[in-house]
């Protein structure tokens, strides 16, 4: 068993970062994701294993010093908040393009513009659709507990190698500031200089010579080639979609009724199982791990088997929803339940939406 | 006396000039008359002649060098608007032994980068930038500049660059050399062989800074031509940016070891 500790979410992600081997961290402060950044300083991880940490002079900055180091070869990261995010979203979509593989961290609050502190699920649509310009998608992994704050970030760093992609754990303010037990796993070493040029061979690390040099680009002025690239590059979103769909099924082996969940409104959900339960309703929870790729398949799946109704819970106006839509396509009913704003729904709020809206509505 | 082939001429001791391996043989996508092949060259040159081509990174820019990862043959990272002291600052970060130097010219550097730039200046980024100023935005059709000089046409300021509306050029190589954090800051000009001369040991001593671990960033600005962009011949050019560039941006070492020069 690994080390247990009672930690924030932000707190657990950072110490995660150490742990995972990370190279390096580039960030900058915003509410409510600065303890990242803040433990790392303070938690001096150069002496334990050598890794940067580095308070950029804004988000952007930070998003292009990880473009550099993931074009390097080596295992970075960065996180933000909702508005610093969309600060990063061209440097995101220059890392998607150029194929590079790092991680980041998205701790969502309220919007749009500079909006409120306080938690949100309201960038769904710019996680899961390419939130920069082009053709472009990421992984996306939503934690529900503190727990999965420090593991999503050795799976997020695996991941992004796996298919050079970024890779983005798309939390909110419940989880980032909640304090859990955490099992904390076993400290990674950092890749040598020598691993991390094997592990990358078409990173710049120095064009050695009699060997090709290595560019890192997403540029290609010949349209021909860049629709190859792009091809390429939906071939690769669709070997995603074929292997890394990850979900959580709860209660829904004898349920008539679903809701469809992630991050804070899975946990507020799952309780509202519980009442439903309590009152006699066959409900169940499916927890999306992946947003990006979507368990489309599975949940087309579920809806032929004796399933009246799904209720999408998420804290924003009705985002997720499309994508439970689109999945069912039109077999049962599918409604959206959310407060938003900054303000996070109740599990009593949860069951009164499905029981107005999918079994009386 | 025996008649003189062409075989009796190409032997290695008559060799006076080679491109250097680092350029590669992709012909330049530059204008003819633009300092940027020279500048691209002196640069490979230096890298070559220190022999660190096989430690060294370089971050091209968007502008008219987008490509000089095309030209420049050693490892490359294409960087966004802007951004390459960022990008470069990365690399550095978790390469401290690689040489990393970034490529940029003024619309990059001096006006969507200004924060990249003037950043990664005052950390002492231990990194070289080679900033090149023709005062216009090259490749997205002779736009003004933020280093445009007053009345100056372009085709934004069709009438001369109005400094009451539009605002003033600015010197990005006189800002920067009053930050802690760069050891040596200079400006040079790539458009007759004595100022070739002087610029590429302007290089060689940025490189140099680097290599050695010298405390802070090496910044060279070239104040270059854009005869396609200025509407002028190359001569024209040359003669026009004597005239009129070089009053506003002198010449010279403006910082140097780290210390203020003038």
């Amino acid at each position: 068993m690994g080390e247990l500790k009672l930690m924030k979410g932000n707190e657990a992600l950072a110490e995660a970062a150490i742990r995972a081997g990370a190279d390096a961290y580039f960030g900058y402060p915003i509410t409510p994701q600065s303890e990242v950044i803040e433990y790392l300083m303070a938690e001096k991880p150069h002496e334990r294993t050598g890794m940067v940490v580095l308070q950029a002079e804004s988000e952007i900055a930070a998003i292009n010093m990880v473009y550099g180091a993931a074009g390097a070869g080596k295992k970075v990261m960065t996180s933000s908040s909702s508005p610093g995010i969309s600060l990063k979203q061209e440097g995101i979509s220059y890392i998607a393009g150029a194929e590079l593989p790092c991680l980041y961290v998205n701790v969502v609050r309220g919007g749009p513009g500079l909006g409120t502190i306080q938690p949100s699920q309201a960038d769904y649509f710019q996680s899961t659709k390419g939130g920069g310009h082009g053709d472009y998608r990421q992984i996306v992994l939503a934690p529900a507990s503190v727990q999965e704050m420090s593991d999503f970030v050795k799976e997020g760093f695996d991941l992004a190698f796996k298919y050079r992609i970024p890779v983005l754990i798309l939390s909110d303010g419940v989880i980032g500031q909640m304090m859990e037990k955490v099992e904390l796993f076993d400290p990674i070493p950092r890749w040598t200089d020598e691993e991390a040029i094997a592990n990358s061979p078409w990173a710049t690390t120095g064009k050695k010579n009699g060997t090709e040099r290595r560019i890192i680009t997403s540029l290609d002025l010949d349209s021909h080639k860049m629709e190859e690239h792009n091809i390429k590059l939906q071939e690769k979103y669709k070997e995603i979609t074929k292997n890394e769909v990850r979900y959580e099924l709860i209660d829904c082996d004898d349920a008539e009724y679903i809701f469809v969940a992630y991050g804070s409104s899975a946990r507020i959900a799952q309780k509202a199982v519980q009442l439903a339960r309590a009152k006699g309703i066959k409900a169940g929870l499916f927890r999306l791990i992946t947003l990006f790729p979507f368990p489309t398949v599975k949940m087309r799946e579920m809806c032929g088997k004796g399933i009246k109704g799904f209720l999408a819970v998420e804290m924003s106006a009705g985002q997720m929803v499309e994508d439970v839509m689109l999945a069912v396509r039109g077999c049962a009913k599918v409604e959206h339940f959310g407060r938003y704003g900054g303000i996070v729904h109740t599990p009593e709020e949860v069951l009164a939406a499905l029981e107005q809206k999918i079994i009386g509505g | 006396m025996a008649e003189i082939t062409l075989q009796d001429i190409i032997k290695p001791e008559n060799l006076v000039y080679k491109k250097t391996d680092l350029m590669t043989d992709k012909p330049l996508s530059y204008c003819p008359g633009c300092g940027h092949g020279t500048a691209h060259r002196i640069t490979m040159e230096v890298i070559e002649e220190l022999n660190l081509a096989e430690d060294t990174i370089g971050v091209a820019p968007v502008g008219c060098s987008v490509l000089a990862y095309e030209f420049m043959n050693v490892d490359m990272t294409q960087a966004a608007h802007g951004r390459a002291p960022a990008v470069a600052t990365g690399i550095k970060r978790v390469w401290p032994n690689k040489v990393v130097f970034t490529y940029q010219g003024d619309g990059d550097l001096a006006a969507i980068g200004t924060s990249e730039t003037i950043h990664a200046c005052n950390r002492g980024e231990n990194i070289v930038i080679i900033f090149i100023n023709n005062g216009i935005y090259g490749m997205t059709g002779g736009q003004m500049a933020p280093t445009t000089l007053p009345g100056m046409k372009s085709s934004t300021s069709p009438y001369g660059r109005d400094v009451a509306m539009m605002g003033n050029p600015l010197k990005m190589t006189e800002l920067v050399a009053q930050l802690p954090g760069t050891y040596f800051v200079t400006r040079q000009a790539v458009h007759t062989p004595a100022a070739v001369r002087k610029a590429k040991k302007a290089i060689k001593k940025a490189f140099e800074n680097q290599r050695d671990c010298k405390p802070g960033l090496s910044f060279i600005e070239i104040v270059s031509n854009c005869n396609s962009g200025w509407k002028m011949t190359p001569t024209d050019a040359n003669k026009w940016m004597e005239e009129n560039m070089f009053p506003f941006y002198p010449m010279g070492d403006i910082k140097v070891d780290g210390q203020l020069v003038k």
